[in-house]
């Protein structure tokens, strides 16, 4: 078997941090990972695996890439933790340099492998075990340790700073009156009924989703609130990085918003990775066996306020439009029927993907894969042809991702395999179909 | 020699199986302890849920992308335990040793099954070294394993016809059976124990946390 | 609490302010707030020329502002928000604005007795705290959180003492952050540094720290604890004798540290927000005995009734014999006290307060969209809207802020 050409990448976040490293450090690493941290699931998985490959059907890297069997899951659990037990954890370096490399950047742990699995063994946690044993070891692609460091000091992904935060939310809560009279973004508001919560890319470079969220919330009449303090930022890329440290810090941080803002329910932005981290990989991670306050993804959110006729739909979105079922949402919360309500209620002309709901392909960049950086674009984008041509086979000349990390990998995904798409929030049609009441009108 | 194979051997074989089992699932069950989130999420609801779905052929949307494998791997393993428990020969050695008998297959099907076993074990080899995905994560134990579990049909089969001499192949028959009953809980041919388990976890997983089917 | 003291304990009933005028005369009225002694209720609104101001019972004060926002009443009576003309940031309270003005201002806290008053602040580019009007002399790449010393002398924050540059994930393991206490920085830098906490006495500082990937400790006025963990939550000091407590995470769970020793032989699934006894060396804190159980241990002890989906901080009564504490349990709020949840549950309940003897222990909380005053479990009667109930300082009164058909009324009930 051949070096894969993506070996090539040159990432300082693996290739200058296995230069510390050694073997005794390695080992003992591992060791503790086998032994404090994992137990009675990775156990079974690795006593039951019946080396069968039926999981290869299921990933999206494999599928792109002819059926290669590096890239099926199985394949991927076959080269990093199969040889780590194997070898009691006395490997090199170089060896922890490809574990990451497949881990962190060939598998999205996006779970569509578990239900191709007749066993049912969750192997994206098998990857994500050598995730955690790279992380410890100090071994994880640059930029996504850089993300992770960002949470840690500032609770959130993007090093926003605290004023820079507020800073934001005024100037487009100034924004938002130029559409809606005296339109507010409450800050702080104690005893709300929902807190919105967002990831940092949203103030960091796509202000204008605050502005839309002001917005459709203005015009629903939502008593809601947003921190001005740390909390308000739902994201959580350590949950992909590997350090459960501050995967556990950031989620409380943003726990302990909604407790000392006194509100019932937290609704969240369009974002797949933050509503698993929040919702039910985060928690679990601190004890919550669900979140305590409960967590409303905005594709439910919007799905509530048009059904309920909060918002009412007078222009539709015209032209063929198609949907990404963000993993973490659909396949991890079951919410693709909401999703395709609220496509039909905005949209004249919805194309229904295929496959779909658990079944669709992930975009490629979830799991913290595009958080790798632009070194690792390429090994990305051609490791999702499958997603290109559910696409294209739509005809539809939009595509709504209701996911951050859904939007830039198949904006990428579009560029490289020129499909001549446009790729849109859902709350960037919303707000263009929804109707002003005349008293709101400035 | 062969009073002891085929006497005492075989209960150690169904000791070692039973026990063993016993051992491999309670320390499962002790260990999934540690894995704080296991029992809590487990819902039977789910569970069963999932298990229907992934025990009824073709009711998962894998078993149907892949016809063949789905027939072949079913009649494998229908065949696999059905044939040992409803043979009329061990039902006449049960009957002997406990005195309890049950219902037995006609001695035709008890042969199309046993061949079954065979064919669908060549299959799997077969598979194993040609398909580029399962040749890349099989190990000699994976051929080690499905020569466990074939060879004792293979034995049987060839006993029961007569077709080499009978004392060495029944001799052959109960070794090997023998072998595969203690291989169970401690090779990976223990996902027979484990599949309730690693199923009704995900299952419980997918629905009650995530709201969605796992099949 | 002078203001608490000297207030009016007799009238029984007050009508202070007519809200819903406020609303035919102002287009924008944003959160009110009201005085700690309830004499006062105030918003920002929006007034002539789209300019922003607090109203106070009524009155605008004379200044107005481009912006305005974090409108508070301190605990001495005083009326105090962030304000914005010509791009320039600064503190008004009771409309008198800070002479020093800041490209922005932020995180507005005041100490014990209200006298102190400080905001993060940026300026020039770069970040440090200023207090009652007077910046640290010492700026920094960055200065985030905000703690002052409960005397009101002292503030804290959290810095960056060192340019990083984007994505220096070595540099920033070998650590560019640190704390300054009045503007002058600890000499050791760490990796992360969170929850800055001042001693009882005002005297000392302690932090927790992040020394590398997975080695998390406490450090006090800069010097870490000895032993490391796997992790480690806000520390806190002993108000007899300055030993400083924290919660942290072994391989064994979590348990409390005492000055870097492990003094708890409980481990839990979860330990937070500890809190002393204000009379002895007692320790109450939040803790999961179990996956998805959550109650209240008491020097490691945790009560035998736990709750599924959450605990706020513990409060100890005044002379230190009771506890009770914020609980959530399947989706309904109320109060815990010794243990025992109340029987009434509610959509969302605030924190509990004691009378000065202990034994009463009064909440706000909602239910339905109506407020209501709690005292010891029993429901008050329906609010559009309250505040936190106060015990009178003698614990036979309770006054009630609330607002009654539109209008805001302060009540003086016996209890």
């Amino acid at each position: 078997m051949g070096e894969p050409a993506e070996n090539a990448v040159v990432d300082p976040g693996l290739d200058e941090q296995i230069k510390k490293l050694t073997s005794e450090k390695i080992e003992g690493v591992i060791t503790k990972v086998l032994t404090e941290e994992t137990a009675a699931r990775l156990d079974v998985y690795m006593r039951t695996c019946v080396h069968c490959g039926l999981c290869a059907e299921a990933c999206h890297y494999c599928l792109s890439h002819d059926k290669d069997p590096r890239f099926s899951p199985v394949g991927k659990v076959k080269q990093t933790l199969w040889e780590i037990l194997r070898r009691k954890g006395k490997v090199e370096p170089e060896f922890i340099r490809e574990c990451a490399r497949i881990a962190f950047t060939e598998c999205n742990v996006c779970r569509r492998c578990s239900m191709y699995c007749p066993f049912g063994i969750d192997i994206a946690y098998l990857l994500l075990v050598v995730r955690r044993i790279c992380s410890l070891l100090g071994v994880v692609p640059q930029y996504l340790q850089d993300t992770v460091n960002s949470h840690a000091v500032t609770s959130n992904q993007m090093w926003v700073k605290q004023d820079e935060w507020i800073d934001t939310l005024q100037w487009q809560e100034e924004d938002t009156q130029d559409e809606i009279k005296d339109a507010r973004i409450p800050l702080d508001k104690e005893g709300a009924e929902i807190m919105y919560s967002v990831i940092g890319p949203e103030p960091k470079f796509l202000a204008q989703l605050l502005g839309n969220i002001a917005f459709i919330m203005n015009v629903a009449g939502i008593d809601w609130t947003m921190p001005s303090f740390d909390g308000w930022d739902n994201s959580n890329m350590a949950m992909y990085s590997g350090d459960c440290e501050s995967r556990a810090r950031i989620e409380r941080t943003h726990d302990e918003a909604a407790f000392k803002l006194k509100v019932k329910k937290i609704v969240m932005g369009e974002c797949g990775h933050a509503f698993r981290g929040a919702v039910y990989d985060g928690p679990k991670g601190l004890g919550w066996k669900e979140p305590p306050v409960p967590l409303i993804h905005a594709i439910q959110f919007y799905y509530e306020l048009i059904r309920d006729g909060k918002v009412k739909i007078v222009k539709k979105f015209e032209g063929p439009v198609t949907v990404q079922d963000p993993c973490n949402v659909v396949r991890g919360r079951g919410l693709g029927k909401m999703l395709r309500y609220i496509m039909r209620a905005v949209c004249e002309d919805f194309r229904d993907v295929s496959p779909r709901f658990e079944h669709n392909y992930c975009c490629g960049a979830g799991g913290g894969v595009i958080n790798c950086g632009p070194s690792w674009k390429s090994a990305r984008v051609k490791g999702n042809s499958v997603k290109a041509e559910q696409l294209k086979a739509t005809g539809a000349k939009v595509i709504i991702t209701p996911c951050h990390n859904c939007h830039s990998g198949i904006e990428d995904i579009i560029n490289y395999y020129k499909l001549g798409m446009h790729v849109k929030f859902f709350s960037e049609i919303l707000v263009n179909a929804m109707e002003i009441p005349e008293e709101l009108k400035v | 020699m062969y009073q002891f194979i085929a006497g005492p051997l075989v209960w150690i074989a169904f000791a070692v199986l039973i026990v063993g089992s016993m051992y491999r699932i309670i320390s499962m069950l002790f260990q999934a302890k540690k894995d704080k989130v296991v029992y809590p999420y487990m819902s039977l609801r789910f569970s069963l849920r999932s298990l229907i779905h992934w025990f009824v052929p073709f009711a998962g949307v894998n078993m149907r992308r892949q016809p063949e494998m789905t027939v072949v791997t079913f009649a494998f393993h229908i065949c696999l335990i059905c044939t040992p428990i409803f043979l009329l020969p061990h039902n006449i050695l049960i009957y002997r040793a406990w005195g309890i008998s049950w219902w037995t297959l006609p001695k035709g099907v008890a042969d199309v099954m046993t061949l079954i076993v065979v064919i669908t074990s060549l299959i799997f080899l077969l598979r194993r070294v040609t398909s580029p995905v399962v040749k890349y994560v099989t190990s000699p134990s994976d051929y080690v394993l499905l020569a466990i579990a074939a060879a004792p049909f293979v034995t049987g089969f060839l006993a029961y016809h007569h077709v080499l001499p009978y004392k060495t192949m029944s001799v052959l028959h109960i070794l090997s059976g023998v072998v595969m009953l203690a291989a169970i809980p401690f090779t990976r041919l223990s996902h027979m124990l484990f599949f309730v388990f690693t199923r009704s976890y995900m299952g419980s997983e997918f629905g009650a946390v995530r709201s969605s089917k796992d099949w | 609490m002078a203001l608490l003291t000297n207030c009016d304990w007799n009238t029984r009933k007050k009508h202070i302010a007519d809200i819903d005028e406020w609303k035919k005369k102002f287009s924008v009225i944003h959160e009110l707030a009201v005085s700690p002694d309830g004499e006062k209720i105030s918003a920002i609104i929006k007034g002539d020329n789209d300019r922003f101001t607090p109203c106070v019972n009524g009155v605008t004060w004379p200044h107005t502002f481009e912006k305005a926002w974090s409108l508070r009443f301190g605990c001495d009576g005083r009326l105090t928000c962030l304000a914005m003309n010509d791009d320039e940031w600064t503190v008004a309270t009771d409309d008198q604005m800070w002479e020093e003005k800041y490209d922005y201002v932020w995180n507005l806290q005041e100490n014990r007795d209200g006298e102190c008053i400080a905001v993060n602040i940026k300026t020039g580019g770069q970040y440090g705290v200023a207090v009652n009007d007077k910046r640290w002399e010492n700026i920094f790449f960055e200065a985030r959180d905000l703690a002052i010393s409960p005397d009101g002398e002292h503030t804290a924050a959290i810095v960056q003492t060192e340019r990083l540059d984007g994505a220096d994930t070595v540099g920033f393991l070998e650590g560019v952050w640190s704390v300054a206490v009045d503007g002058h920085r600890w000499d050791k830098n760490f990796t992360n540094v969170w929850g800055v906490t001042f001693s009882c006495d005002s005297r000392n500082v302690a932090a927790e720290v992040r020394t590398d990937i997975r080695d998390y400790t406490i450090a006090v006025d800069g010097n870490p604890w000895n032993t490391v963990f796997r992790c480690v939550w806000e520390p806190l000091f002993n108000p007899a004798n300055g030993d400083v407590t924290a919660p942290v995470q072994t391989e064994r769970g979590w348990t409390l540290a005492l000055n870097g020793t492990v003094i708890w032989d409980k481990y839990f699934n979860q330990l937070w927000h500890q809190r002393y006894n204000p009379n002895s060396q007692d320790i109450a804190a939040v803790v999961s005995p179990k996956f998805g159980k959550w109650t209240i241990a008491i020097n490691g002890s945790p009560w035998k009734e736990t709750f599924s989906d959450a605990v706020l901080p513990p409060v100890f009564s005044p002379d230190g014999t009771r506890v009770a504490a914020v609980i959530k349990n399947k989706g309904k709020w109320t109060i815990a006290v010794d243990g025992q949840p109340w029987d009434e549950v509610f959509d969302m309940i605030w924190n509990p307060h004691f009378s000065p003897d202990g034994s009463r222990i009064a909440a706000k909380a909602e239910r339905g969209g109506d407020f209501f005053v709690v005292i010891d479990g029993k429901v008050g009667s329906p609010f559009e809207a309250c505040w936190d109930p106060v015990f009178s300082p003698d614990g036979k009164k309770l006054l009630i802020r609330s607002i009654d058909d539109g209008a805001y009324y302060r009540r003086v009930c016996s209890v």
